[in-house]
């Protein structure tokens, strides 16, 4: 209650108050606001700091007794080492394949539901591929295990239309190992990430539908002229903010989903620092190769966010 | 040419406006079960017969219905400490997540405050800066020494960035005069927050509360990184995944060939995953089609802002 006595004066007399006296009066504010600055501080920017042992060889052996100063030399090892030159590869395909072929899948189902003109059929088929979303990527990752088995219901399949006449070991070869995340990934995603082009469709004048079907344009061709430019700005924004995440091709789904026989195809960068910082206590090392996704993380962020920034300023969009 | 062409059109308009919708629909019905087949044989496969189940090839209904696999996973003690553990980490993450959340985006709602210009840059620097996997664990885990106890699946997790800027936005939306005039009947910002303006926030909160939820729920990483010798500690996704890990690794240790591979994953009990796959999904797919409503207004909401 010492806030409403507080508080009225601030509409009578307002710019005399010195700064003592309006941060007075935002006491309450502060005591909601405060606590949690500090712990995002803590938990957030904290962490940081742990960043000065990439250049320390600090490991689980001398982590009581204090690492020494290393110079680069933890990057050095990094760079030697072809697991992890790998892991950057592995990232960058795994992050653009997913991003190709899960934005091209989900404009799709957005263009093939916006038109659906059963509403009650469209909102089954939503309800049904949002679901996938929700699911936790251990028990995608056990589904798609049991999908993709030698004898699995996808070889079954596959062998019945005689596509192929024998089974393909999916989950041991490397070379599927991609192709299979960006299946898992547009299985569990696309229904939900086709939401944003559908919203953006549903906003599209109807109009414009109109005036092109007077102009004699078939359904094909209003796709062509009215839907998809319609979305095209969603489109771009979104494609900059995934570029920006690049980096980010994703961690649990590897590290379920790899074994021994992919590995050289399946250990991200997150992978590689979850097996030597955490596995085999290599701090140091792990913190070097977690920084340096990091920083062109940020990079690219930045990058994109400049780059969408520009577009928006041009009017591009 | 423009004559001609709607000429060809309307000589044929029950043709035209009937084959797309129909092979439109049979493209969308495929999808659906493309979407559903997984999660149908995984019931299924839970549901048969543990032996029978071996041999493969069930679809979406059970070959030899039994069930062995529930009461199996329903006799060790470990399956309800794990459903517990999961429970009360969802239910608090939740509460005290949204607490927090809230509480800064309605601070951070004031036009007046002066700290919320700093208070706004730092925070939303967070998504952004990430000091990565290992630094957090040396935090979480050598400096706070939270690894075995329960506090390390709520402490880490009270606060995200992106669900306090949906809220935020949200209370931008709400009419100032309703905060003012609140203001002038001598309610100091602590009640206004509370009394005014959360219960106009249940729908943005119903939908960050989901999300929270839907998230600590579906958390098995935490549990391996700072609990993997905790027993009693375990969630049920990571049950889930120790079960995965198990037919994997014995892949692995049996050498490279083809068959080992595949001996290895049948010599699991694979109804036993199977149901704890079901069990640990159940209450996800059980209040989904009621909360998806909530879902999809909240990911509309964080577009138009992301």
């Amino acid at each position: 209650m010492t806030g409403a006595v507080n508080n009225t004066p601030l509409l009578t007399k307002k710019k005399k108050k010195s700064i003592f006296k309006i941060l007075w009066d935002q006491k309450l504010l502060m005591l909601m606001s405060v606590p949690v600055l500090l712990y995002v501080l803590f938990f957030n920017y904290y962490p940081l700091w742990g960043w000065r042992y990439a250049f320390q060889n600090l490991d689980l052996n001398n982590f009581k007794k204090g690492a020494e100063w290393f110079g680069l030399g933890n990057f050095e090892w990094l760079f030697g080492r072809e697991d992890f030159l790998n892991s950057i590869r592995n990232t960058l395909a795994m992050s653009v394949i997913n991003l190709i072929v899960g934005t091209l899948a989900s404009i799709l189902l957005a263009i093939l539901l916006n038109e659906v003109r059963n509403r009650g059929f469209k909102r089954t088929v939503q309800t049904v591929t949002y679901l996938p979303h929700f699911l936790s990527m251990v028990i995608v990752v056990g589904m798609a295990q049991n999908m993709f088995l030698t004898d699995g219901p996808i070889n079954n399949m596959l062998i019945a239309s005689r596509l192929i006449d024998k089974p393909v070991f999916w989950l041991g070869e490397g070379k599927y190992f991609w192709i299979l995340v960006a299946i898992i990934n547009v299985w569990k995603e696309v229904g939900w990430n086709s939401i944003i082009y559908i919203s953006t469709m549903t906003s599209i004048d109807p109009t414009l539908y109109e005036a092109a079907s007077i102009d004699g344009a078939g359904r094909f061709k209003r796709i062509l002229h009215v839907t998809l430019p319609g979305i095209k700005s969603t489109f771009v924004v979104l494609l900059i903010m995934n570029i920006g995440h690049l980096m980010e091709a994703g961690f649990e789904i590897q590290y379920l989903l790899g074994n021994e026989q992919v590995i050289d195809f399946s250990q991200t960068i997150d992978v590689f620092v979850m097996k030597y910082g955490i596995s085999s206590g290599n701090y140091g090392r792990a913190i070097a190769a977690g920084m340096f996704k990091s920083i062109v993380g940020i990079i690219l962020l930045f990058g994109a966010n400049f780059v969408a920034k520009k577009l928006d300023e041009d009017t591009l969009l | 040419m423009t004559a001609v062409q709607t000429q060809k059109k309307v000589k044929h308009p029950m043709q035209r406006d009937m084959v797309f919708p129909i092979v439109n629909g049979i493209i969308l019905c495929i999808l659906m079960f493309v979407t559903l087949f997984p999660v149908l044989n995984t019931v299924a496969i839970s549901f048969n017969d543990g032996i029978d189940a071996v041999r493969g090839g069930i679809g979406i209904w059970p070959r030899k219905f039994s069930v062995d696999a529930y009461s199996n996973l329903l006799s060790d003690k470990l399956t309800y400490n794990a459903f517990g553990i999961s429970v009360a980490r969802t239910v608090l993450t939740t509460l005290l997540n949204l607490l927090f959340t809230s509480m800064l985006a309605f601070a951070l709602s004031r036009k007046e405050y002066v700290l919320r210009k700093f208070i706004t840059l730092v925070v939303v620097m967070t998504m952004y800066v990430n000091a990565g996997l290992i630094p957090n664990y040396l935090l979480i885990a050598k400096t706070l020494k939270l690894t075995k106890t329960f506090w390390v699946y709520i402490i880490p997790t009270m606060f995200s960035c992106f669900n306090m800027i949906v809220i935020r936005t949200y209370i931008q939306g709400l009419p100032e005069a309703l905060a003012e005039s609140a203001r002038i009947d001598g309610a100091n910002d602590m009640r206004i927050f509370w009394q005014i303006i959360l219960p106009l926030c249940t729908p943005v909160l119903a939908t960050v509360a989901l999300f929270v939820a839907v998230g600590s729920w579906n958390q098995w990483f935490d549990t391996q990184l700072y609990n993997g010798s905790k027993k009693n500690l375990y969630t049920l996704q990571y049950l889930l995944k120790m079960k995965l890990a198990t037919s994997m690794q014995s892949a692995n240790a049996a050498n490279t060939s083809v068959d080992a591979l595949v001996n290895a994953t049948k010599s699991t009990p694979v109804t036993v995953r199977c149901a704890i796959t079901v069990v640990s999904a159940a209450p996800i797919l059980v209040v989904y089609p009621f909360l998806q409503r909530y879902f999809v207004t909240g990911m509309v909401l964080g577009g138009v802002k992301g």
